[in-house]
């Protein structure tokens, strides 16, 4: 090969990683604490990769660090989609610790959750306004969507122009509606699921293909 | 508030009323510091104009930032939803001028309880101290 066509070669092999491979979409997995977020993350991450994320708990404010996967590949149609994913802790606008000690919880342990609760929040927020590309915004179908912390949280969202898919989740418990979420969010597409069960997930997986492919 | 001197020994509520005009021109820093200021004194805060997106975010961090416990256990926060017809269109947004004027209640979390809330309605329960 002569020096000319080899440089020309090396010059688009560079190109190629440079402009191609372009670095896989971060996804956030927002929503208020115990919506299932590091369930449907692990359920994600177990399907795609084989191993998970975190640890879910019916204790509200399980997860207080933001938690990333990376290079989740989901493959819809042929084509691959690739995306970070990030469980972030449930948002609030409060944290009271003494309702941990109804869930047995010594006050020592209480008081500390609670501060790394307020510590996660805090760094929920933060990615959330300068490191996600787009957001999985995950709602407990069986409780009222109409709260301020939705309402705030979506407004963010919006107003950063980021893409945003809601999830109404826990469909399997009998008192889930998902149309007081649609009608709560009427601007932006509902898909339900439980991400527990792992009903709706091909459905979840196209939206996912869809809005951040 | 600053201005406002309540005697120490009641056990009143006190609702800071804050106009549109006495929050326009102020950095964020300083109007989330005004809140929670008067959240922290166990006032209720009414805002004639809300935040911005950006602003409530921040309040949120800086919210959780100073929770303590048996001291402060953040905030409730309802504001009237934003109108269907939605004036935060892309082109209002790119000119700056985006829809903040809805109602913004805020009080401290362990003190206030919203009873109900509607389009054109919030009905919030305030306890004493
Ligand atoms: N029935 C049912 N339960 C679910 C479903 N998804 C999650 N859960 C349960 O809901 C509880 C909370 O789930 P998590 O995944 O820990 O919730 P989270 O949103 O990550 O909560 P935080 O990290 O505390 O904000 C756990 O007990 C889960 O088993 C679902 O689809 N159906
Ligand atoms: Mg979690």
């Amino acid at each position: 090969m002569g020096l000319f066509t080899e440089l020309k070669d090396s010059i688009s092999r560079a190109a190629s990683t440079l402009f191609s491979e372009e670095d896989p979409k971060r996804i956030g997995i927002y929503g208020p604490p115990n919506a299932g977020k590091t369930t449907l993350a692990n359920r994600i991450a177990r399907d795609w990769t084989g191993d998970a994320v975190g640890p879910e708990s019916h204790i509200p404010h399980e997860t207080r660090r933001a938690r990333r996967k990376e290079n989740v590949e989901i493959e819809r149609d042929g084509k691959k989609v690739t995306i970070d994913i990030v469980d972030t802790p449930g948002v609030t606008t409060k944290v009271d610790y003494t309702e941990f000690l109804e869930h047995d919880m010594e006050k020592d342990d209480a008081v500390r959750r609670s501060r790394e609760a307020t510590e996660g929040v805090a760094e929920a927020m933060h990615w959330l306004r300068e490191d996600v590309d787009g957001v999985i915004y995950v709602l407990d179908s069986t409780e009222d969507p109409f709260t301020q912390v939705n309402t705030m949280l979506i407004g963010i969202i919006e107003s950063q122009d980021l893409p945003v898919l809601i999830l109404a989740n826990k469909i399997d418990l009998e008192e889930s509606s998902v149309q007081r979420i649609r009608n709560a969010f009427p601007q932006h597409e509902t898909t339900e699921l439980s991400a527990l069960e792992g009903d709706n997930m091909d459905e979840v997986y196209d939206q996912i293909a869809e809005y951040f492919g | 508030m600053a201005e406002a001197k309540h005697p120490e020994d009641e056990d009143g509520v006190q609702i800071d009323l804050i106009s549109a005009e006495r929050m326009d021109g102020k950095t964020t820093m300083e109007k989330i510091r005004m809140i929670l200021d008067g959240v922290r004194d166990n006032n209720i805060v009414i805002l004639e104009a809300g935040l911005t997106p950006d602003e409530e975010s921040r309040l949120i961090e800086v919210t959780m930032t100073e929770i303590s416990p048996d001291e402060f256990n953040g905030i409730e926060i309802e504001t009237y939803p934003k109108s269907q017809a939605d004036d935060s269109s892309l082109l209002g947004r790119l000119m700056g001028k985006e829809e903040t004027k809805k109602l913004t209640v805020i009080g401290p979390a362990n003190q206030i309880e919203t009873l109900h809330k509607d389009e054109t309605l919030i009905s919030a329960l305030v306890s004493r101290k």
